[in-house]
């Protein structure tokens, strides 16, 4: 995996909450046994009019959010399916850094994004920023006011900064080991081996009572 | 100290804590379908790394199977993947159950038939739906290809420990009402992100009574509420499930016995803590149909469409894209609403208890005549049980389309999708936009539901019947 420090980019703002993973990417690209190719096809069926030309009405098809690499979107982004391709689809249409908010409710705070779909992001270099409603209104509305606004999501200092005027400034909070894993571009399965002689000596000893 | 049931399991597969603080946990048994693991394969192949446990690790080709000419797939591309697999699984000495195999069937059906699924173990798949086998008592959760080919090196997953939360079903569903009714009645409650970051543990009196396959329905659907997993603690019903014969992989004899004194060990303490608990009372869950985008939005059969604004952890914007893409007016009562397709089947509803609710529905009445119905069995198990006991004849006397197992119209890979339009009454688990085909419109419904409302031409409330 690549390192990502921080990254600098047009922010697109896509007006949307429960956006699921089928609807990143649709089915009939599932079918694919390769890792690229699935830019094209991110939010197949939001982007694309039946006879296959770009929706005019759908926010990433409009100049003001042409060449737009951070994704600000509404809550539980990324729900439903476990498919990796959805981040692999967001990734390589040219995003790197996706803003959903979080919701306090009765039973406690809920997540701005999907588990599994959050999990798949910190393996592609795909930096998840969650926060609260008001901010991520904030954003919609310093998006509206201020045509192609760029902003800097720094990883180390865990900050979102929207370069308008004047510029505001977010903090947010990030897992510390994905947080490690981004600004080393660790490998998982690198880091997993270095315990191989935990592994095995637990191998020596597990009975889970199922046959062999 | 008191612990709960997945904290017994998080424990007992505890291998290290890794440097960054996660944890390194032990994966028992790795399910692999077609879909998400060539690009795992490719990882391994390209870093030199083999299989760990390739004994460990069981495959099988569900998602791009057709349910009509299964062994002729036309779309090259879906050949193609499903060819992947067979040659993955030959290069890397892993048991492949392919469409030639007796045993072929939807992933998170045929685990449990095989015995691969019992208490206590952990299982990983690279489907959300392997929450299922939390049915079991086992810590069961769905992954990405990029962690499906971690466990395939290392046999082990790197996580953070997930929030318990338990859910008490008090009581008794009432008569018609199944495992499906309450489940949407909970993510209906909780919302598709009230689960995110927990662990489910489903108890109480009504769980209970649920057979292996009910109890499997209701924690499949736990993904839809957006939980990690969803678990309920083995008892006599679990243990009797698992000691049927013709399960290969299930301990036998002595094993067996010693098993299931351990597996009695696994339910959570009676003061154990979870980071959240929430009761409901099962005897006042009505049939259950959802309405809209999101397995949250869903009411009981005998309401109306809702008015924008007035949906519980819903905006109003959300509604009426919902609405609009539905193609319904506020106001409308569920049971006026017309269906086009009915389809039965899935990892959620397609075990031989489902298709003997909906075969008693269907038993000696016609289906309606602008209705097609698909009942696709979920493993070629469950279809020669179903024809054994007639209900294949049952289903296409009464004008249904008898199909061969896979996942079929749950996800549409495969051949059978709704066109733009066309109004579904689905047993399967997700009703986002264009899940079962573009323009598709899904009602999520249990089999029962699904087979009345094929006869009526609409939903119709099951316990009136």
């Amino acid at each position: 995996m690549k390192p990502l420090k921080a990254h600098n980019g047009i922010v697109a703002t896509l007006d949307r909450a429960n956006v699921d993973t089928d609807q990143i990417i649709a089915k009939q690209f599932l079918k694919s046994i390769a890792r690229t190719g699935f830019g094209s096809q991110l939010f197949y069926d939001w982007r694309y009019l039946p006879d296959g030309k770009a929706d005019p009405t759908f926010p990433l098809n409009q100049d003001r959010f042409k060449n737009a690499s951070i994704l600000v979107a509404k809550n539980n982004f990324g729900c439903g399916s476990s498919r990796e391709h959805a981040v692999w689809a967001i990734d390589q249409y040219g995003f790197k850094v996706v803003v959903a908010p979080w919701q306090d409710r009765e039973g406690g705070r809920v997540p701005g994004f999907a588990d599994i779909f959050k999990n798949n992001c910190s393996k592609n270099a795909l930096l998840t920023i969650e926060l609260s409603e008001a901010e991520v209104e904030k954003i919609f509305k310093t998006v509206d006011a201020h045509p192609g606004l760029t902003a800097t999501a720094d990883v180390e200092k865990q900050t979102l900064t929207l370069h308008a005027k004047p510029e505001i400034s977010f903090h947010f909070e990030i897992d510390a080991a994905v947080k490690e894993r981004l600004l080393n571009g660790l490998d998982d399965i690198g880091i997993t081996l270095k315990a191989e002689s935990d592994i095995t000596a637990f191998e020596k000893t597990h009975t889970s009572y199922i046959s062999r | 100290m008191a612990k709960t049931l997945f904290e017994k399991i998080w424990e007992k597969h505890l291998v290290s804590t890794l440097p960054d603080g996660n944890s390194l946990i032990y994966i028992d048994r790795h399910l692999v379908h077609e879909v998400t693991s060539p690009q795992a394969f490719e990882g391994l192949r390209l870093s030199g790394r083999k299989v760990r446990r390739p004994e460990l690790t069981f495959a099988t080709m569900d998602h791009n199977v057709p349910t009509d000419d299964r062994m002729n797939i036309k779309d090259p591309i879906s050949k193609a993947q499903v060819d992947a697999l067979t040659k993955n699984c030959k290069e890397f000495g892993v048991k492949l159950y392919d469409l030639n195999s007796d045993q072929q069937g939807i992933v998170h059906i045929i685990g449990p038939e095989l015995g691969l699924t019992v208490p206590g173990a952990t299982i990983v798949c690279g489907d959300s739906h392997t929450s299922t086998h939390g049915a079991f008592g086992t810590f069961a959760l769905g992954i990405g290809t990029s962690e499906v080919e971690h466990v395939l090196a290392t046999q082990c997953l790197p996580q953070k420990k997930p929030k318990t939360f338990k859910v008490e079903f008090k009581g008794q569903l009432k008569p018609r009402v199944t495992a499906k009714d309450l489940v949407l009645k909970l993510i209906g409650l909780i919302g598709t992100a009230g689960g995110t970051g927990y662990v489910i543990e489903y108890c109480g009196d009504a769980i209970r009574s649920l057979s292996m396959e009910g109890r499997m329905t209701v924690c499949n659907m736990s993904i839809e509420a957006g939980a990690r997993a969803g678990m309920i603690a083995p008892d006599q019903i679990t243990f009797d499930y698992i000691s049927k014969p013709g399960r290969p992989f299930a301990p036998k004899g002595d094993d067996l016995v010693r098993a299931i004194a351990y597996w009695k060990t696994l339910p959570s303490d009676p003061d154990a803590k979870f980071d959240r608990e929430l009761v409901i009372d099962a005897s006042t869950i009505a049939p259950q149909v959802t309405w809209g985008t999101s397995p949250g939005m869903v009411l009981d059969v005998t309401s109306r469409i809702p008015e924008p604004g007035k949906v519980p952890g819903y905006a109003a914007r959300d509604v009426e894209q919902a609405l609009n893409y539905m193609g319904l007016k506020p106001g409308t009562p569920i049971t006026d609403i017309k269906i086009d397709t009915v389809f039965i089947g899935s990892c959620t509803n397609a075990r031989i208890e489902d298709l003997r609710a909906a075969a008693a529905v269907f038993k000696g009445k016609k289906v309606a005549a602008s209705v097609k119905v698909l009942v696709v069995p979920g493993s070629q198990q469950v279809l020669k049980q179903a024809e054994a006991e007639g209900l294949d004849r049952i289903f296409k006397d009464s004008g249904a389309q008898w199909r061969q197992s896979g996942c079929s119209m749950c996800l549409a890979m495969n051949p059978d999708f709704l066109q733009p339009g066309e109004r579904c009454a689905s047993t399967s688990n997700r009703n986002f936009e264009g899940r079962q085909g573009k323009g598709g419109r899904t009602h999520l419904v249990s089999p029962e539901m699904a087979a009345a409302a094929a006869i009526a031409g609409h939903f119709v409330d099951i316990r009136n019947i």
